[in-house]
């Protein structure tokens, strides 16, 4: 059948969906991530109590002591849904892969010296399990979570994670030639080694978080808080000076994601603490909670790198987190 | 070094199974609280083979081509108009099905898929059940985006996700996720990726976007095409895991098989919505609900089970009521629909005469000796303006919360209906197969939020039907009419410029089967 669209009168009824139109105002034409977002989740009327939680429903306001009148109030700045997150991974990804392939052609990381390449397999390798508990922690936010503008960011989260994890697996594979050996060396160490088990014992402390959103702020705000600043733009720089710049053409992805992570981040404390005073004190003994043993767990690997000044270079990180979380999210380091 | 170089498949497993370790300073059980609560015997998580081996960079690189072609699709899908191209505007309400009934399961399969993701201990079938999850976000907001545009033009869209929490019979996909999600992860498991996905996801995915296709709506078979090597790594994790459970010990059997009977019988009664939209609600019909079960289940999913009889699992229990019901499921539904269309939000009607022709030829022990005469009754009281409507609230199964409205496998003309007590009260349910489930997770099902009874506790807006239908957010004379009385009729002679002057009221669908 072939129509004629030049006489064809189509006005639109409307623009947008309900749940859309209420929180957006009438007649406003709605974004791809406000159509992708708001109350995606179901709110009432729910069957059967889980077998594995028979004290709350399904969905359930009470998983966390956070209390929001409109779990929708949550807005992620970079204003992520499925197409633009996967989108955003894939250019990332593709410059990571260029990054990659001239590094090992060129067998860059062979300019480091023995006892430099020896601190980036001994620091960086075992990331690779915190890099997974990370993704487990996210997904529980997902699981457990309330609300679809916190539950998807989770879920690009733990599957960030995830590819960190496996690009971190890369580094180990390129610098033992492909044989796995610095992965298992690692993963004995992160087993073992003195230096690893106040980190370790934190992530396994963490995967038995009930709260999901203290783990959201343990993990998301303390933990990378400090971990992805020491990592990714301290050590990087000392491997740099150090010959080995090379390093952070594999390490470009990490740091350029966890700037742009903590926007959301930032976003979603800032909300909730704005939300209440009630908020603001949870959030708080939360932060308090936890950062004590982050900056412990943290330490003994920042003294690999740093040996003497490992302390000093925790307390600038600490400085720095201090100053994004006034500025960014309202809250106070203690 | 000396050492040997990693293959692809060990390499693989540097990148997921070995990031995980065994937890010394919290115990296992802690970290992983759910493993043991279903009486599920694993022995050993590495025997888990990863149906597909995607590592992220991959994974973001071929699903971010899929975005890119499938939005620049939808794109210039709505800058053309293309709603004006479908076949008629009888088939928005396939759509409205879709988007009300079907899209919010999708959310749902994404928090299961990330709770199983989370809860099964082994990474292999963690990273699967990840992945799963987020295409399943993708899924839904594709839909959401794609439907979108529809929404601007059509009536009974606009509200999905406050319908889906409360009319009455979106209950009945509702309930279905709300059972698997909070049973453990390995029912969920076996329930969505091995009965739903496995088995059963040509009789829901297929019809839709073959419909889709068959109806000119280019906007939803892109997404169907689009979703299609999703749906293909979903459908090997649902094969994967069963053999995984039946492999690592034998007392698994009867449990999984249990499992599978459930299932199969959930999810054949979420498949009655489907079988009356391929039969009625297509415009230009793609197949019956006939064929497609003959094909889908009896065939592939009977040769499937043969597969699978070598671990000792049968076909599911009650099988054979579903071939026995093939000749009556969808028209039972749609009198269902079109006797209580003032409850729903979207449009029914009595099929044309060459529609007739067609169901008889495709229903020949039936149609014209059960159905075609009710038809054409109805089709006389709307030509006296007398519609026919049914006022009256159905009593409901307990188990999948369809109203009683089915007959017996033997007996077209008898209701089938099973009673069973619990604790001194009665519960009533729809056939052997859902009496079934009840008695055997009774303190589960009592608990069904049933829409008949929340209407009658006065949970749901008032005692008459008109405040019942407002708390519902039925936009009342608009929705919930039948398609020749409705302004998507009335839009739609507009917009493709047959004048609606010149149309008489009793002779409304002379456009359609354009």
């Amino acid at each position: 059948m072939q129509i004629d669209i030049k006489t064809a009168d189509v006005t639109p009824l409307r623009q947008t969906f309900k749940h859309v139109q209420e929180r957006i105002g009438d007649n406003k034409p709605a974004s791809r991530y406000q159509e992708a977002t708001i109350a995606l989740q179901p709110e009432a009327n729910f069957h059967y109590r889980p077998y594995w939680d028979s004290a709350n429903e399904l969905y359930d306001k009470n998983r966390t002591a956070i209390v929001m009148e409109d779990w929708y109030a949550f807005r992620d700045p970079r204003q992520f849904y499925y197409g633009s997150w996967t989108i955003a991974r894939a250019k990332q990804q593709d410059s990571t892969e260029r990054n990659f392939s001239f590094v090992e052609q060129r067998d860059l990381l062979s300019l480091m010296s023995d006892e430099w390449r020896q601190v980036v397999a001994d620091v960086l390798l075992p990331l690779r399990h915190v890099e997974y508990g990370a993704n487990l922690n996210n997904y529980y936010v997902t699981s457990y979570g309330y609300g679809a503008a916190i539950t998807q960011l989770t879920a690009f989260a733990g599957m960030d994670r995830l590819g960190i994890a496996q690009y971190l697996s890369r580094i180990g594979l390129i610098l033992d030639g492909n044989t796995g050996e610095l992965l298992n060396q690692a993963k004995e160490d992160w087993l073992q080694a003195e230096r690893w088990q106040s980190l370790r014992r934190l992530m396994e402390d963490l995967l038995v978080v009930e709260d999901w959103f203290e783990l959201l702020v343990a993990q998301t705000l303390v933990l990378d808080g400090l971990l992805y600043p020491l990592v990714y733009e301290r050590m990087d720089k000392a491997v740099s000076e150090n010959g080995g710049s090379s390093l952070a053409m594999l390490t470009e992805f990490m740091s350029e994601w966890f700037g742009e992570s903590k926007r959301w981040v930032d976003a979603t404390l800032k909300t909730a603490a704005q939300e209440s005073e009630a908020n603001r004190e949870q959030l708080q003994s939360w932060i308090n909670h936890w950062l004590p043993k982050v900056e412990a767990a943290l330490l003994p690997v920042a003294e690999r790198v740093f040996e003497s000044e490992a302390e000093d270079v925790l307390e600038e990180l600490k400085t720095e987190l201090s100053v994004r979380l006034k500025k960014k999210c309202t809250l106070e380091l203690s | 070094m000396s050492a040997k170089k990693l293959g692809l498949r060990e390499k693989y497993s540097k990148m997921t199974r070995d990031l995980s370790w065994e937890p010394s300073y919290q115990p296992m059980e802690k970290i992983y609280p759910q493993t043991e609560m279903e009486g599920l015997k694993i022995e050993d998580w590495d025997k888990w083979e990863d149906p597909f081996r995607l590592t992220m960079d991959a994974y973001w690189k071929y699903q971010a081509e899929k975005e890119r072609k499938l939005y620049a699709i939808i794109e210039a899908f709505a800058q053309n108009n293309g709603q004006l191209n479908v076949t008629d505007a009888r088939y928005i309400n396939a759509l409205k099905l879709f988007l009300n009934g079907v899209s919010p399961l999708e959310y749902a399969a994404h928090r299961g898929f990330a709770m199983a993701g989370r809860q099964l201990p082994g990474v292999g079938a963690q990273v699967a059940c990840q992945m799963q999850s987020v295409d399943e976000l993708r899924h839904v907001q594709t839909q959401v985006h794609t439907i979108s545009h529809y929404n601007k033009y059509f009536n009974g869209l606009d509200d999905f996700r406050h319908k889906h929490d409360n009319v009455w019979y979106l209950s009945v996909p509702k309930s279905f996720f709300d059972d698997a999600m909070t049973a453990g992860p390995f029912e969920f498991i076996t329930a969505i990726s091995f009965s739903f996905e496995y088995v059963l996801t040509n009789l829901l995915f297929m019809p839709f976007m073959s419909g889709a296709a068959y109806n000119g709506d280019m906007a939803t078979v892109t997404f169907g095409f689009s979703a299609q090597s999703d749906e293909a790594r979903h459908m090997t994790l649902g094969l994967e895991v069963i053999k995984f459970m039946l492999e690592q010990h034998p007392d698994n059997v009867p449990i999984v098989q249990r499992w599978i009977d459930k299932w199969f019988w959930r999810g054949y009664r979420l498949l009655s919505l489907v079988s009356m939209m391929m039969d009625y609600m297509l415009p230009k019909k793609v197949m019956s609900w006939k064929e497609a079960w003959e094909m889908y289940f009896v065939q592939n999913g009977g040769a499937l089970f043969e597969d699978l009889a070598r671990y000792g699992i049968r076909m599911p229990k009650y099988w054979e009521q579903t071939v026995a019901g093939m000749d009556h499921l969808s028209h039972q539904t749609w009198n269902t629909f079109y006797t209580h269309n003032h409850a729903a939000a979207f449009h029914t009607w009595m099929p044309e005469e060459d529609e007739m022709q067609w169901l008889a030829s495709k229903y020949p022990e039936s149609f014209d000796k059960y159905y075609r005469p009710r038809w054409e009754h109805y089709k006389k009281l709307e030509e006296e303006g007398k519609d026919f409507s049914n006022p009256s609230l159905p009593m409901l199964c307990q188990t999948c919360q369809i109203p009683m409205f089915y007959t017996e496998a033997d007996d077209p003309t008898t209701i089938s209906y099973r009673v069973s007590e619990y604790k001194g009260d009665k519960y009533h349910t729809c056939s052997d197969g859902c009496k079934d489930i009840f008695d055997h997770e009774p303190e589960k099902y009592i608990q069904a939020w049933l829409p008949v009874h929340q209407i009658f506790q006065g949970n749901c807006g008032g005692g008459s039907l008109e405040e019942v239908l407002d708390w519902y957010r039925l936009n009342q004379g608009v929705e919930n009419v039948k398609y020749h009385l409705s302004e998507d009729f009335s839009n739609w002679k507009k917009w493709k410029g047959l004048d609606p002057e010149t149309e008489s009221d009793d002779e409304p669908r002379q456009v359609s089967n354009g």
